[in-house]
């Protein structure tokens, strides 16, 4: 199988003993995503009515955002990985280094009402290097029966230890955190980057952070985030939407979502350079982002089709529960990812260092 | 004829394993003492501007380095390594990913222009002074770097800014997790191997089994187990509750911090202590200790004086096995140590997989390899000179 493999070095044979070889069968195809709820929405909608309808399957793959498995792969010449799912700032970043191949949206089919997939797909959501799949988002949310009598409502309940007491559940990453430091410490939402970029701003932001340190738990992944909740074991947390409504709805846990104040984010398939199965990797990916896929995938975990053509497939029960419902929407704020792609790196070193301080 | 002498087919047979050393073993030492101190990759990505500013004497910058660092950036545009140069000179100074950036896309269009004109952000003497630094291949700053140092512009050692220093406490953090661990091993390792040891051979057999018993379980299994022990809504803290021994807001946080981290590590350290421990305590003759009692010796003195320094490799082994290995835990600290139990090997695990500062991850592991070289050849010595050895 290993000789078979297009891409495999001898320079790799270090990294081989410490990793997988990788799937390089005749006609699979292997994809990274978040894992949990979010990829299983992808399988049900996406992966398994494509093995079905051309026979290649499909290997799915666990990884928790950022480039560096990737540019590990890519650097390595052992790429293991044939699509990925990536955030905005991380496609933006891998495009400029050279870790993804460029799609061109012209080969994107039309969608079902017969406009053009430019036309289509929502601003922002076609990239040269990667396709949109879904808009989801940066949200609050707390288990029920922690808050007894008020409930929290807004950002600044997060930092409120007084009357919201109760452990804080925080991700590993810095991402919305940041933002929402600054907002419930009075920065308007139009402010935010800008005030963040100055170095005063950022130890402002770290500052508020500060203030719920000693009682944050801390996840890494976003079924963590979950679990923590579930189990009572945080109040009140950072948290990705779909996964709450989730569990809300198909495990009926006891968890709100906050809507104030959420920062929407978009998801994208792109095919990692030098793959030796790119042909399927843009076949797959123009199968998956088609109007009917997307909308499927509503049904499976809250986040909102990218392709508009998708949205009146949706039903009114479940469109209320997406980022991009209007009662949701109200004072959302856009992730900025050009801004966390210039400034990510010091910053994330710097929320890293914070952490074990 | 006797072509092969006995000492060469000797050779011959551990040949296989001292490959299988070589390759899976000290290569991989090797890489990562070299990267900690040999760092080309910006060298690589900026060959003229190492060579321009190889014999710089630090005062007044050159036309002819403006022009190697603009040939440079118009390469690594076009053969698509901008990415990769302006991610590793941003790690050097925050602020130089966007700097790069600019001027990269500015070279494209126009590939003539002067940098300084470009942005005014190259006339800066500090600047200068870190190309010079950063593209030398040859370089302690990932060392510095590790112990919370670094060096200014000027060339004086400094600590790092407050908010980016934390190696030298993580460091005494693992160490002094390390320490503890082993004497909570010690504490109640001892009796249990002693337990073990003065049993008989059905209840002795049965007390081995349960020692042994998490070595046949998956590391993330066990620390899953403990996790719904003792949580705040677990197992330990419903059963306090419900003997009314705390209240709703007393529950106690056992885990996601340092005591959930030395708790499990006890637990998956255990049998390391205990092992080597009961095989020494199984060697002794009971007659010494019949002998102390009959001389008329108190069972306290018996054991202080007699059975303690008898058992007393047993310890060091045990004790250096279960220190040395708490040095180096990874998976435990990260899965139940939430914020305040990390180690430093998360911290070399942060920078391998998720900043890719491999330098700087060479370097801690370096010094942490360091560390522990210096104790497995040091202690047992030490021991031996204190009559721990009989």
């Amino acid at each position: 199988m290993l000789v078979a493999c297009p891409k495999v070095s001898s320079a790799a044979l270090l990294g081989l003993l410490i990793t997988y070889g990788p799937a390089c069968a005749a006609d699979a195809l292997t994809i990274a995503s978040f894992g949990g709820q979010y990829t299983a929405s992808q399988k049900k909608s996406q992966y398994e009515p494509f093995t079905a309808s051309t026979g290649v399957t499909i290997k799915s793959v666990d990884y928790n955002g950022g480039l560096a498995e990737l540019t590990a792969q890519v650097r390595s010449g052992m790429v293991g990985w044939d699509v990925v799912d990536v955030e905005l700032q991380d496609l933006d970043r891998g495009c400029a280094d050279g870790l993804f191949e460029k799609i061109d949206p012209a080969q994107l089919p039309t969608g079902s009402d017969g406009v053009a997939a430019i036309a289509d797909f929502v601003a922002g959501s076609l990239h040269d290097c990667g396709v949109g799949t879904v808009i989801w988002s940066n949200v609050l949310a707390f288990s029920d029966p922690a808050f007894p009598g008020a409930k929290p409502s807004r950002i600044e309940d997060f930092f409120d230890l007084e009357r919201f007491p109760g452990r804080r559940g925080l991700p590993k990453r810095p991402h919305a955190i940041l933002e929402w430091a600054l907002m419930a410490d009075g920065v308007a939402p139009s402010e935010v980057y800008r005030v963040l970029a100055a170095p005063e701003g950022l130890d402002r932001a770290f500052a508020k952070l500060d203030t719920v340190k000693d009682h944050a738990v801390f996840w890494e992944t976003g079924a963590q985030m979950i679990q923590l909740l579930a189990d009572g074991e945080v109040a009140l947390s950072a948290a990705y939407n779909g996964r709450v409504q989730s569990a809300i709805s198909d495990d009926a846990k006891p968890l709100k979502i906050i809507w104030d104040r959420q920062i929407w984010n978009a998801d994208y398939y792109a095919v990692v350079a030098g793959t030796g199965a790119k042909g399927r990797a843009l076949d797959f990916i123009r199968f998956a982002t088609d109007t009917v896929p997307l909308a499927e995938q509503t049904k499976y975990i809250a986040y909102g089709p990218v392709r508009r053509s998708s949205q009146p497939l949706i039903a009114p029960a479940i469109a209320a529960t997406l980022p991009t419902a209007p009662a949701n929407f109200n004072n959302a704020l856009a992730f900025d990812a050009a801004w966390w792609t210039a400034h990510g790196d010091a910053i994330n070193e710097r929320y890293a260092a914070w952490l074990v301080q | 004829m006797n072509a092969v002498s006995p000492s060469r087919a000797g050779w011959a047979l551990v040949l296989p394993l001292v490959a299988f050393i070589v390759i899976a073993f000290l290569a991989p030492i090797a890489t990562m003492l070299l990267r900690s101190v040999h760092d080309p990759e910006i060298a690589d990505l900026m060959p003229r501007t190492r060579q321009a500013l190889a014999q710089w004497d630090g005062t007044g910058v050159r036309q002819v380095a403006f022009e190697a660092v603009s040939a440079d950036l118009r390469e690594a545009s076009a053969t698509n390594q901008i990415g990769r140069l302006a991610q590793r000179l941003n790690r050097e100074r925050n602020g130089l990913r966007v700097l790069i950036d600019v001027t990269a896309r500015h070279l494209e269009r126009e590939p003539d222009t002067k940098l300084s004109r470009i942005d005014p952000g190259w006339s800066d003497p500090a600047l200068w002074q870190i190309l010079a630094r950063v593209t030398s291949p040859w370089t302690g700053r990932h060392l510095l770097n590790a112990l919370d140092l670094t060096v200014t512009p000027d060339g004086i050692l400094v600590r790092q800014e407050e908010a980016r220093r934390l190696y030298v406490d993580l460091f005494l953090r693992t160490a002094w997790v390390a320490a503890l661990v082993t004497l909570i091993c010690a504490l109640l390792g001892y009796p249990y191997a002693y337990a073990m040891a003065a049993a008989g051979p059905s209840l002795g057999a049965l007390l081995l089994f349960l020692v042994l018993l998490p070595f046949w379980t998956s590391l993330l299994v066990r620390a899953t187990a403990w996790i719904v022990l003792l949580q705040r809504r677990g197992v330990i803290n419903e059963g306090l509750l419900a003997m009314g021994l705390i209240g709703e807001t007393g529950r106690l946080d056992l885990i996601y911090n340092m005591t959930g981290t030395i708790i499990v590590m006890v637990h998956v350290l255990l049998p390391f202590f205990v092992l080597p421990l009961y095989s020494v305590m199984a060697g002794l003759p009971t007659s010494y200790v019949r002998a102390s009692a009959s001389l008329g010796a108190h069972p306290l003195r018996t054991f202080a004086r007699v059975y303690l320094p008898l058992t007393y490799p047993g310890v060091a082994a045990g004790g250096l096995l279960v220190f040395i290995l708490s040095l180096g835990y990874y998976v435990t600290p990260a899965l139940v140590g939430g914020r305040t139990g990390q180690l430093i090997s998360n911290q070399i695990a942060f920078h391998m997989q998720r900043s890719l500062n491999w330098g700087l991850a060479a370097a801690l592991g370096t010094l942490l390899l360091l560390a522990v070289l210096l104790l497995a050849l040091t202690l047992p010595r030490l021991a031996e000179r204190g009559g721990l050895r009989t």
